[in-house]
């Protein structure tokens, strides 16, 4: 029998890492699918070809199907979120001019403590701070607003945040347009190799445990299509598994070095998926546990209270209501899709399909299927805790 | 002031604008101006407050113009992605031929069709031509490695340049593969014994 072929839309990061090894490492074929990657070259461009059915499914930034259901920019059909494919990821960085006034400012780049960062960037840069982000609803753009408004930078007047498509973020740089960025690997390392800037924070330094990209398809595919849709999140789950071993980053990264994917050295990509940043382009190096999340603590389960807490942030931004955007944006974390499709494995997945986010400051057990998975820390890095209530 | 409509295009290669731009001139009387430089590129569309602005699907730029489509400012315009609510399938036509459009609010449909019109078309041409240049390379490519691979056969088996091609064939028909695939897995084979 042939194997039934999906067709799946991504950006060449290293977050697409599950769906490329979904494919190349066989979880697919385990399946009985294919998966026909398409490269897409900006988020809007994947995000009009989910919509008009040129692909069955795709790679997205955790707040675009959000904003969607908000009426936010542009009509489109309903989407669900079926699993997360990724967690952090994210990295800030500086202009070199900004960095030496850092420096100058004692600031010590140690590369986890978002309070002290945030308090010597406030202080040292110019007003406004220009900030550029790979699209206007990105968890970039969520942790930067969430980052400097805790620290009493008013936005939008204090702080400018631009969209600038991550391939022209060295450009912009270089050319006065910004002061620092929030990219997904491998734009902040190869910010560092361009000798553009340097690193002052990876996203989890914000938020320990934050969506990054998910897995989106249309509502009326996810209905039609309920058992290729079941084979689709396994594959991709079973994807994320393999990543998460230590044994399995070489191999990835290799992988995803390749042309038709990301086309740069393994070595830039490896940066990532181990942990071990290079934040200058003097090469200093920075150990980051779980810089990116493939796996543990129930990554790829789309927590309903995710949903509801990027709902409110950009009901905040837009002036829409915010309790009626929490519940239209619990409502594409489609949780129950997520956990029907992963029944016939041995994965363990939470009993609830939703959390207080934040409140866990240690891995935590909780209830679960098999009764004892490991969830957590899940920390905002000024201790607020966000209770999703009964939105 | 002049009502004929303004557009920008957002188009690196200039070959390639200065196409788009004749193919516009023909459909109609437009102030049509080219971005060719992406830094500062919301900037410069603010400064000219086009009624359309035409970018290739393949542009890692459109995103932002997403940017601008949200603009909410009291002076800013609002554009959108142009999405025909009608079953002519414009916007399927246009996002197939590889080209998106970004229109300002309460834009008649009917001034933007023969502008949408002329792109589609044009961007086209494009793809095609794109497919037809894969292709050649894809080709020539070919040729390279089946003459390196008729050479070994030439050298390793003492025999002449047509036995050796026969040869190759004879193993592709055998294998049911191409003769190209074939010859690729003979040079790689020899590189990592040599």
């Amino acid at each position: 029998m042939r194997a039934a072929t999906l067709s799946v839309g991504f950006i060449p990061l290293v977050d697409a890492a599950p769906l490329i090894v979904a494919q190349d490492m066989g979880y697919a074929a385990e399946e009985g699918i294919s998966l026909d990657l398409r490269r897409a070259a900006s988020w809007s461009s994947l995000r009009d070809m989910l919509n008009f059915g040129r692909v069955d499914a795709a790679q997205m930034l955790s707040p675009m199907p959000i904003a969607g259901a908000l009426g936010l920019g542009g009509a489109g059909p309903t989407m669900s979120v079926v699993s997360v494919l990724s967690m952090n990821g994210q990295v800030v960085g500086v202009s070199n001019a900004l960095a030496a006034r850092l420096r100058d400012a004692g600031h010590d780049f140690a590369f986890d403590d978002a309070r002290l960062a945030g308090e010597a960037l406030i202080r040292v840069s110019p007003e406004p701070l220009r900030i550029g982000v790979p699209f206007p609803f990105s968890m970039h753009a969520e942790l930067l607003y969430y980052w400097l408004s805790a620290l009493g930078l008013p936005a939008p007047q204090g702080v400018e945040i631009r969209t600038v498509p991550p391939p022209l973020m060295a450009d912009a740089m270089e050319a006065g347009e910004i002061d620092a960025f929030c990219v997904g690997e491998p734009w902040g390392s190869q910010a560092i190799e361009t000798g553009v800037g340097t690193l002052l924070l990876p996203g989890r330094a914000i938020w320990e445990f934050s969506p990054e990209k998910v897995l989106a398809v249309r509502n009326d595919w996810a209905e039609a299509e309920e058992a290729m849709l079941g084979r689709l999140i396994r594959a991709v789950w079973r994807a994320g598994r393999w990543l998460a071993e230590p044994g399995s980053h070489i191999l990835a990264a290799e992988m995803l070095s390749r042309s038709p994917y990301l086309d740069l050295p393994a070595e830039i990509i490896e940066r990532a998926l181990t942990g071990r940043m290079v934040i200058t382009p003097q090469g200093d190096e920075r150990r980051v546990p779980r810089f990116i999340e493939f796996h543990g603590g129930a990554a790829t389960f789309p927590w309903r209270s995710q949903a509801q807490w990027i709902g409110r942030q950009l009901a905040a931004r837009t002036g829409l209501d915010r309790d009626a955007a929490a519940r239209a944006a619990a409502r594409v974390f489609r949780s129950d899709l997520h956990r029907a499709a992963l029944a016939p494995t041995r994965a363990d997945l939470p009993g609830a399909s939703s959390k207080i986010e934040g409140a866990m400051g240690q891995q935590t057990a909780v209830a679960s299927g098999a009764g004892h998975l490991i969830l957590g820390p899940d920390r905002f890095f000024d201790g607020k805790v966000f209770d999703p209530g009964h939105d | 002031m002049s009502d004929a409509l303004s557009i920008v295009v957002v188009e690196t290669d200039r070959d390639r604008a200065l196409l788009i731009v004749d193919s516009l001139r023909d459909a109609g009387a437009f102030d049509v101006h080219v971005i060719s430089e992406p830094t500062g590129l919301a900037r410069k569309i603010l400064a000219r407050q086009p009624d359309v602005v035409l970018i290739d699907l393949e542009s890692p730029s459109r995103d932002t113009l997403e940017e601008l489509a949200l603009a909410s400012g009291p002076l800013d315009r609002p554009v959108a992605m142009f999405v025909d609510r009608d079953n002519e399938g414009l916007t399927d036509a246009a996002i197939e031929a590889g080209v998106s459009a970004y229109v300002v609010d309460g834009l008649q449909r009917q001034r933007v069709k023969p502008i949408l019109d002329a792109a589609i078309a044009r961007f086209r041409m494009f793809q095609r031509m794109r497919t037809e240049l894969a292709e050649t390379k894809r080709a020539l490519e070919e040729r390279k490695v089946i003459d390196r691979a008729k050479g070994m056969l030439m050298k390793a088996r003492g025999v002449d340049e047509d036995e050796a091609y026969a040869l190759l064939r004879k193993t592709a028909m055998d294998q049911g593969r191409r003769v190209a695939e074939v010859a690729q897995a003979l040079v790689t084979a020899a590189g990592l014994l040599s």
